[in-house]
């Protein structure tokens, strides 16, 4: 009825995406039941709609992947469900959302807000909706978002006939947890940011569940089973960028307790653009970050290690553009390189790349339960 | 404040190619005066938007197009500020470009990307790449400030029926792709009508002409095409604003990192 007296400003519009994915694997499985290469196919569509003069809007963005080996890889999530009502200087948002922190290249640290949607890809960059409401203060000094967050998502991993997975078994059906609400404990959390002149900071804080989760072994055998653990956590972040002429200088750290001892996380360092390279119209991103974890636990992946790459887009008519890099334990010298290229084909179809690669590791750590997973993907997806 | 600097820089530049100081501080005086008049005449336009269509061209004659959006803000006291949203070709629908342009000093840019929901900082200091793979590179699109140049008056010129001033303008920006540019500006409404670009070693690089001029709001001129032809590589780019509105009624609040994140 409502809906009916409200002049629809903008009829909204369905787009996304639709594309296969290979995935061919250099060495053969560590375990029997894996496969040496695999094909999969994704949907992710979207509807947005506007009205009340554009102060109101709906959103939805199902996600759809079905794997032809994993049927932990073949799963559905509303990656966006969600209304939002713009005021004067506020926004209230309710619904599942996807929010994004931070600023460096080679790890998403202070990103705390959506839950890993690790299946998909080991880059930590696909995220699962997270259920919130979410209030948004709009001031000169700045934007206030305040999130309260009444159910948890579990951390998504690959199955028994995956790849890039360790060689145990996570059995999330068994997951447990800190809180005797489980998944139902609310989360909250608050973040400032704004820019300054050349800076832009957050910083933020979260309180509850953790989105990492521990592991506990649940059942030896052939392929032990291990059940994820979440602690509730408090974390405290900053994150910071300088933009100074060609110079992008970033940095994004934590403190979190709750997971054990207390401790520190950050990921520092920077990226250079050469502009009109060899007289070409491309651009070359040289990037160095430096990573940093204080948990005595050789399982974290980016103790201590240097990340160094590059960017390079070709700025032509296809959008060709290639990131590239490799990080490198200081400690173990455990190496993890990975190679990322796209490009557009025609008006609407889009060609991707993608390499990873594990070198030198050491038994005990996770790039080493990674080291007969080496990959190069190819993907090809329509755009609508 | 910085004028003698900006009229030892003149000197120089005029010492070189032959002319007394006395002849190029009048031609530089003339030519910043005719940038200044323009510059006044489009003054409070307040805000406007504007629907783009770029059609890109290989030296083939093969086509491609891009669909953008524009949001414009003037802001009296420095460079404007401006809001691109990206609808065509599809893999980058729903990107939007946040920049707050400056008279002096590099310019403030932001880019929104959906699929990670990131708002990013972006260095603004490639302003002489191509914009979209275009044959308009981003300073060739970024707000024109007086502030960005400095002037020389060449002579006057008719072409198409009209008087046009013919000046030269030298970016004062290094990082700028051009050593100067020569502009044509026709003398009775101030519209610039022609530009030749010439790269750093002096050669001429592009020829952008402006065509079918629109008033709006009985003051403001736009022009309907921009044609933006490369002559060192042929190919060319074909830029229509279509659906120019002027009092939208933006402030600053739709253009922030906030508002640039929620652009559709």
């Amino acid at each position: 009825m409502l809906v009916a007296a409200v002049p629809l400003a903008h009829a909204g519009e369905w787009t996304g995406d639709a594309g296969i994915e290979l995935r061919g694997f250099t060495g053969s499985p560590l375990d029997p039941v894996q496969h040496e290469s695999n094909f999969s196919v994704y949907l992710q569509p979207e509807h947005y709609h506007d009205w009340d003069d554009g102060d109101q809007r709906f959103v939805i963005a199902p996600f759809l992947r079905v794997d032809q080996d994993d049927p932990e890889r073949s799963h559905f999530d509303l990656r966006e469900l969600y209304w939002r009502k713009s005021f004067a200087s506020a926004e209230l948002s309710v619904g599942l959302k996807k929010v994004f922190w931070g600023v460096t290249e080679s790890a998403h640290l202070v990103d705390i807000i959506n839950q890993t949607d690790a299946v998909e890809n080991i880059d930590g960059e696909d995220k699962l909706g997270q259920p919130m409401i979410n209030l948004s203060l709009l001031r000169d000094w700045g934007t206030v978002d305040l999130f309260v967050m009444p159910w948890f998502r579990e951390r998504t991993f690959a199955g028994r006939e995956g790849r890039l997975r360790p060689p145990f078994y996570v059995d999330e059906s068994g997951a447990r947890y800190e809180s005797a609400a489980a998944e139902k404990h609310i989360d909250t959390a608050v973040r400032w940011s704004h820019y300054l002149g050349d800076w832009d900071i957050g910083l933020a804080h979260f309180s509850g569940t953790s989105r990492e989760p521990r592991f506990v072994l649940s059942a030896f055998g052939p392929i032990p089973v291990v059940i994820p653990f979440y602690d509730q956590i408090e974390q405290t972040s900053i994150d910071l960028q300088a933009t100074k002429g060609g110079w992008l200088w970033k940095l994004e750290a934590f403190n979190r307790s709750g997971q054990g001892h207390s401790f520190q996380a950050l990921a520092a360092g920077f990226e250079y653009t050469l502009v009109g390279l060899f007289n070409t119209s491309a651009d070359l991103g040289l990037i160095t970050e430096f990573l940093r974890d204080n948990r005595d636990d050789p399982t974290i992946v980016g103790d201590k290690d240097i990340a160094v790459g590059f960017r390079l887009a070709f700025n032509d008519v296809q959008s060709t553009d290639l990131l590239a890099f490799s990080g490198i334990d200081l400690d173990t010298k455990e190496r993890f390189s990975s190679i990322e290229g796209s490009r557009r084909l025609g008006q609407s179809w889009k060609l991707s790349l993608e390499a990873r690669f594990f070198s030198n590791t050491k038994p005990g750590s996770t790039l080493y339960t990674l080291r007969h997973d080496d990959y190069l993907q190819f993907s090809l997806a329509k755009f609508f | 404040m910085r004028r003698p600097e900006k009229s030892l820089f003149l000197f120089l530049i005029a010492a070189a190619i032959g002319f007394g100081p006395a002849a190029a501080d009048e031609a530089a005086d003339k030519g910043l005066s005719i940038a200044r008049e323009a510059d006044q005449r489009d003054t409070g336009f307040g805000d406007a938007s504007a629907t783009l269509q770029m059609i890109l061209r290989n030296r083939h004659g093969d086509q491609t197009t891009r669909q953008m959006r524009s949001r414009t803000l003037e802001v009296l006291e420095d460079g404007d500020k401006s809001l691109m949203i990206f609808d065509d070709p599809a893999d980058v629908k729903g990107t939007s470009f946040l920049s707050f342009s400056h008279k002096e000093g590099d310019d403030d840019q932001w880019l929104y990307l959906p699929a990670l929901k990131r708002v990013k900082r972006i260095s603004s200091s490639n302003k002489s790449g191509p914009f979209m793979g275009s044959e308009f590179s981003y300073e060739d699109l970024s707000s024109q400030e007086v502030e960005k140049y400095a002037y020389q008056y060449l002579r006057d010129e008719n072409f198409d029926d009209r008087d046009h001033f013919v000046i030269e303008r030298i970016p004062v920006d290094k990082k700028s792709g051009y050593r100067r540019q020569i502009t044509w500006i026709d003398q009775e409404e101030y519209r610039v009508w022609k530009v030749e670009f010439y790269d750093r070693k002096d050669s001429l690089l592009k020829t952008l002409a402006f065509a079918d001029y629109k008033r709006y709001l009985d003051k403001h001129w736009r022009a309907s095409q921009l044609d933006m032809v490369n002559h060192q590589t042929g190919k060319s780019t074909t830029l229509r604003f279509e659906d120019y509105i002027f009092g939208n009624g933006y402030a600053d609040d739709d253009f922030n990192r906030n508002s640039l994140a929620k652009a559709r």
